[in-house]
């Protein structure tokens, strides 16, 4: 079997971890090392280490910065300052969704965190909306190695590995400092639901933190694939980029109302309130099926299949997978909007056979990360 | 990965286990290995009649669903029951408890399509 695509930093590492490797957004990405559901466990539990280099980072500086990232996402830049980070959505004209983003606050400007097979769309999307003056777009993805820890003894893990108290870096803040003379941003962020770091840092060093980090964690620290990323953070709701949203959902189906500023202007602006106004004909809403029907256990609901209500296909799977956690199987699917109450029953077909299943409030498990 | 030599294979990585005119089939441990940890399986339906390469479950891991083709064409006259409570059998002891089925052959002859250890390793190599 052959796995093409861009290697991360970290890649021989993965290798010598023995990890699975796939290829995913053009990256050849370890999709898991132990095995998804203790990778996990893990991170529930204790801690998890993930290399997230195939991400974009993508820079933003110069005069007229604010004004056009203002004018390009749909959160508000005035929340922002110097060390804050914000979750924010690129929409385009007709309200659909470029990309969801984190936008990092420096004092030089602004770093959007994008996801990989995102990012050529959003430096070509960002380009065109570019004022003629005043605007400096950097794509600083190939030099920069993004590794994340997640889990509840991921501070103290980081801190002593940094030599660092992390402590005082709240939720959605970060620190710019250095480690063995190399800039390095330490955030307090994550797609877990776990309290937890992610690190950037220059490509040539991230080599050299993956092995301090594994050191001072032993085997409370376990190497986590993008098999147990994804199922992580289904048990959070949150948004996959090409299974739950795209650039046809719009984020008020998505729930994702609450990083959308309509009192400021910012292109696709007036698409949702439009759909703000009408009220979304769908909802990305959770639901949860039994762990057994008839004493046996289902199937799993995947990307693409059909939701019905008595006999009438009301909608259809974005994500779903087996909660490691939960022990049943879960999904996002878009419904009707009139169908999208608490407790309302609905059937997942998976593979020709019609699967009870019931709408409950996001997300499937509550998070612990730091407030 | 473990091949046991008393098997045999097919390229789709299957194994067959020969007990008079019926065969005891299961997924290999590459098979088992690549597909991770088995959350769901689909057995297929008592006394089916199959031919070869046709569908004979479902086996879903958390990451993805694959089919299990047959191996050889026969009826299923035993089905591993156990697997519908503990599918992750199939990652423990694939060539044990985690087989998946017994299907009566409709003719021995078959068997000699089938890989030897010796030819199946060469299809994982």
């Amino acid at each position: 079997m052959t796995v093409s695509g861009c290697k991360t930093p970290l890649f021989e590492l993965h290798e010598r971890l023995g990890a699975r490797i796939v290829e995913y957004a053009g990256w050849q990405m370890p999709v898991q090392y132990s095995g998804v559901i203790d990778e996990h466990q893990a991170v529930r539990q204790s801690a998890g280490i993930f290399d997230l280099s195939h991400m974009g980072e993508i820079r933003i500086s110069g005069s007229n910065a604010r004004s056009f990232l203002q004018q390009c996402t749909t959160n508000d830049l005035d929340n922002l300052e110097p060390g804050k980070i914000q979750y924010s959505l690129l929409c385009n004209e007709s309200g659909g969704i470029v990309d969801d983003i984190l936008i990092y606050c420096h004092p030089w400007g602004y770093e959007l965190v994008v996801n990989a097979a995102n990012r050529k769309k959003d430096l070509n999307w960002l380009r065109r909306h570019r004022p003629e003056r005043g605007v400096v777009i950097d794509d600083v993805s190939n030099e920069t190695a993004l590794i994340a820890v997640q889990g509840p003894n991921s501070e103290e893990i980081m801190s002593k590995a940094l030599n660092s108290d992390l402590n005082k870096i709240g939720y959605y803040r970060f620190v710019a400092t250095r480690y063995q003379g190399k800039s390095i941003v330490i955030s307090r962020t994550g797609y877990t639901g776990e309290d937890g770091f992610e690190l950037y840092a220059g490509a040539e060093a991230a080599d050299g933190l993956w092995k301090k980090l594994s050191a001072v964690g032993g085997d409370r620290l376990v190497p986590v694939g993008l098999g147990a990323r994804d199922t992580l953070r289904l048990e959070m709701c949150y948004c996959l980029y090409g299974n739950d949203i795209d650039d046809d959902t719009n984020p008020l189906e998505a729930g994702l109302g609450w990083v959308v500023k309509l009192d400021k202007e910012f292109i696709g602006r007036e698409a949702v309130a439009e759909v703000k106004a009408a009220g979304a004909t769908r909802k990305l809403v959770a639901i949860e099926l039994p762990a057994q029907v008839n004493g046996k256990r289902a199937g799993i609901p995947r990307h693409g299949y059909p939701v019905y209500h008595h006999d009438r296909p009301v909608g259809e799977v974005t994500s779903g997978t087996f909660s490691p956690t939960l022990h049943k199987p879960i999904c996002l699917a878009y419904v009707a909007s009139e169908l999208a109450e608490l407790g309302q029953e609905l059937e997942v077909e998976i593979r020709n056979s019609r699967v009870p299943g019931k709408l409950v409030k996001k997300p499937f498990v509550q998070p612990s990360v730091k407030r | 990965m473990s091949v046991p030599v008393d098997l045999k294979y097919s390229k789709d990585h299957e194994w067959v286990r020969v007990e008079g005119d019926v065969v005891v089939v299961g997924i290999t441990d590459f098979a088992q290995s690549e597909l991770g940890d088995v959350v769901f399986v689909e057995l297929p339906a008592l006394e089916s009649e199959l031919s070869a390469e046709a569908q004979l479950g479902v086996i879903e891991s958390v990451k993805a669903v694959s089919d299990v083709l047959s191996p050889v064409s026969g009826v299923v006259v035993e089905v591993n029951s156990e697997l519908e409570d503990t599918p992750e059998l199939i990652n423990d002891d694939c060539y044990g408890e985690g087989w998946i089925a017994k299907i009566r052959l409709t003719s021995a002859d078959q068997l000699d399509d089938l890989l030897s250890p010796e030819e199946y390793e060469e299809v994982i190599a």
